[in-house]
């Protein structure tokens, strides 16, 4: 049974390989490909070759720094910075954290970033909700004093009300003291 | 003894002067007044029975005590001669009785009388027409009716609620009847709703909204459901605050850093900064003349309550006890302050007398959020948390009588209680 299975996937990449003109739209390249298929007839009249300019676009570049904030071994895929109880800057165990995320921006002029600041659960919704912008702020600022642009990250406060952690004591308010970063199209 | 105190009590309630009203007599028992809402003839036509809802919002005041009426044959009318010995007998000092019948456009009339069994007079009456679906509103009309003839202040029966009902990853913000009752959707989202408050003609909602992955404020037409973006500049937009006249709102913004106080036009135009501090002001409030706003700010270290001209300029601190209080109201007359209180790491709702400067702890629960004065002052409805879960309560705000509001399973918080129908 799987040496029948390999047969038919080997067959399938070969035909794949077969149809690469047309990968986007049929990507297992299997019905327009059948043996025997005709060549469509050459009209009677030539056309003249036209050579518009073509703008390329590469978007291999893009998706190596996507994965680059993604990929599990680098720094950039750490996107949160906790805080202590009451507290709104930003502790030395983060710097390396936000040196590397500064130094993405610097070095990616045209990235964006929201940073959402949070607190515990503990009193006013709207008072924790400035508490929790105090602390994107501060991200913000160290990012700044790292080299990113003010036009390339945004502070915004999510306060009490999207905890991390659903939980009531002090366990859970631990994980919801916090900034996330998010590189837009993340949210 | 008994017939002495039951009228010193309906004098003290019939006269006009609403603070001592009364029933605040002090021992076991309390004070209410003992009224007598006989079956409407005719109401079984109308269920949920208009008489039953008459007595459950009295009851709820807790003003009133409804007494039992038996069946009686047949059902007394507004235009009945009553009995009034009889009705002493059954201890009611006051009495309300009525009819309902049916109109040939298939709408319905109802008509009552209110009594006043001690002094054997009566109080008036009213007719109403309605269609089926108006049963709970005008017994809501009926009771305020009856509650001011015999407390000299306005009933909030009729007044709505706005609160925000969490299920899951749902959260909606719901419309409904001050006794939660006929709950109307007026915004369902997967992203948090809080701070709703009420425009003063009560037809629109401002509040917040997370949906775009940030704090934004729009206004909300109830009447067809059309939203506007009022505040989405950059950073946070939050803590929506209507003018009394209902043309601007206060804003909390982050948008020149940290959170700052700012006027805006209910359109969105025209934002223009009133606080100038390096700290946290947020949570503004308009008191009712308009000319003054109270907000919480930690610019002297904690969070307290202050007030400024709502022109902006000088603010004065208003708060001192404790290290904790935020959320300021104002009632309708302006003299009271209501606020969260942090005290031993519970929070809980407190009034401040701004003249006396007097304050008192009125709740003895410990997560007390968001508190909202009823038009009349008379209560408090806050959202506090019991078994782990949100629920409403309210508070008179002499702390005596509490209730906790029946709205259906979820996490219930950020209750408005809405302004008088006009």
């Amino acid at each position: 049974m799987r040496t029948v299975w390999i047969v038919v996937v080997f067959a399938a990449v070969l035909a794949g390989c077969a149809s690469t003109p047309d990968e986007e739209q049929s990507p297992a390249g299997v019905e327009d490909r059948r043996p025997g298929t005709k060549p469509p007839t050459i009209g009677a009249q030539t056309q003249p070759i036209q050579q518009p300019p073509v703008a390329g676009v590469d978007l291999t570049g893009k998706a190596r720094a996507r994965s680059l904030l993604t990929d599990p071994g680098s720094i950039l895929s750490k996107r949160s910075i906790f805080f202590d109880f009451d507290r709104y800057d930003v502790k030395e165990e983060y710097r390396p954290l936000i040196e590397a995320h500064a130094r993405y921006l610097r070095d990616n002029g045209q990235a964006k970033m929201l940073v959402q600041g949070n607190t515990d659960e503990r009193g006013s919704r709207e008072y924790n909700l400035a508490l929790g912008q105090r602390r994107s702020e501060a991200v913000k600022r160290m990012l700044m004093l790292l080299g990113a642009k003010e036009d390339q990250v945004e502070a915004v406060s999510l306060g009490e009300e999207k905890p991390k952690s659903e939980g009531h004591d002090e366990g859970a308010w631990t994980q919801n003291r916090r900034g996330d970063i998010l590189y837009q199209g993340e949210y | 003894m008994r017939v002495l105190i039951a009228a010193l009590v309906l004098m003290a309630a019939a006269s006009s002067a609403t603070a001592q009203l009364s029933i605040e007599i002090t021992g076991a028992g309390a004070q209410r007044i003992p009224i007598a809402i006989a079956p409407f003839a005719g109401e079984g036509a109308l269920p949920p029975g208009i008489s039953s809802i008459v007595r459950a919002d009295l009851e709820r005041s807790g003003l009133f005590r409804g007494l039992e009426v038996p069946a009686l044959v047949p059902p007394p009318t507004e235009s009945s001669n009553v009995n009034y010995p009889e009705w002493r007998s059954r201890l009611a000092d006051a009495l309300v009785v009525g009819s309902i019948a049916a109109r040939p456009d298939g709408r319905f009339e109802v008509r009552f009388r209110l009594h006043d069994v001690v002094k054997q007079v009566s109080l008036g009456g009213v007719a109403y027409t309605l269609t089926q679906q108006q049963v709970r509103a005008t017994a809501h009309r009926i009771a305020d009716y009856v509650y001011e003839k015999l407390t000299g202040e306005k009933g909030v029966f009729s007044t709505r609620i706005a609160y925000v009902v969490k299920r899951g990853n749902r959260f909606e913000l719901q419309i409904a009847d001050a006794d939660g009752a006929s709950e109307e959707t007026a915004l369902a989202s997967f992203e948090p709703i809080i701070s709703p408050a009420w425009s003063p003609d009560g037809r629109r909602l401002a509040y917040v909204s997370f949906e775009n992955k940030k704090p934004v404020v729009y206004v909300h037409s109830l009447l067809d459901g059309k939203r506007h973006v009022v505040a989405n500049f950059k950073g946070s937009n939050s803590a929506p605050a209507w003018s009394p006249d209902g043309n601007r709102l206060a804003v909390a913004l982050s948008r020149e850093g940290g959170s700052q106080l700012f006027l805006i036009n209910a359109d969105g135009s025209g934002a223009r900064r009133l606080t100038n501090s390096s700290g946290i002001d947020t949570e503004p409030v308009f008191a009712p003349d308009g000319q003054t706003i109270y907000f919480t700010s930690d610019r002297g270290g904690s969070p307290q309550i202050y007030r400024m001209p709502a022109s902006g300029g000088d603010a004065q601190r208003v708060t001192f006890e404790g290290s904790y209080n935020v959320s300021p109201r104002i009632s309708r007359d302006g003299k009271n302050l209501a606020y969260i209180a942090r005290n031993g790491g519970k929070f809980q709702v407190a009034l401040l007398d701004l003249a006396t400067r007097q304050h008192l702890i009125l709740t003895d629960s410990d997560k007390d959020e968001s508190p909202s004065f009823a038009p009349n002052g008379r209560m408090i409805l806050l959202a506090t948390v019991v078994g782990g879960r949100g629920v409403l309560s309210a508070v008179s705000s002499d702390g005596r009588v509490k209730q906790r509001l029946s709205v259906a399973a979820g996490d219930v918080r950020e209750p408005a209680w809405g302004p008088f129908i006009q």
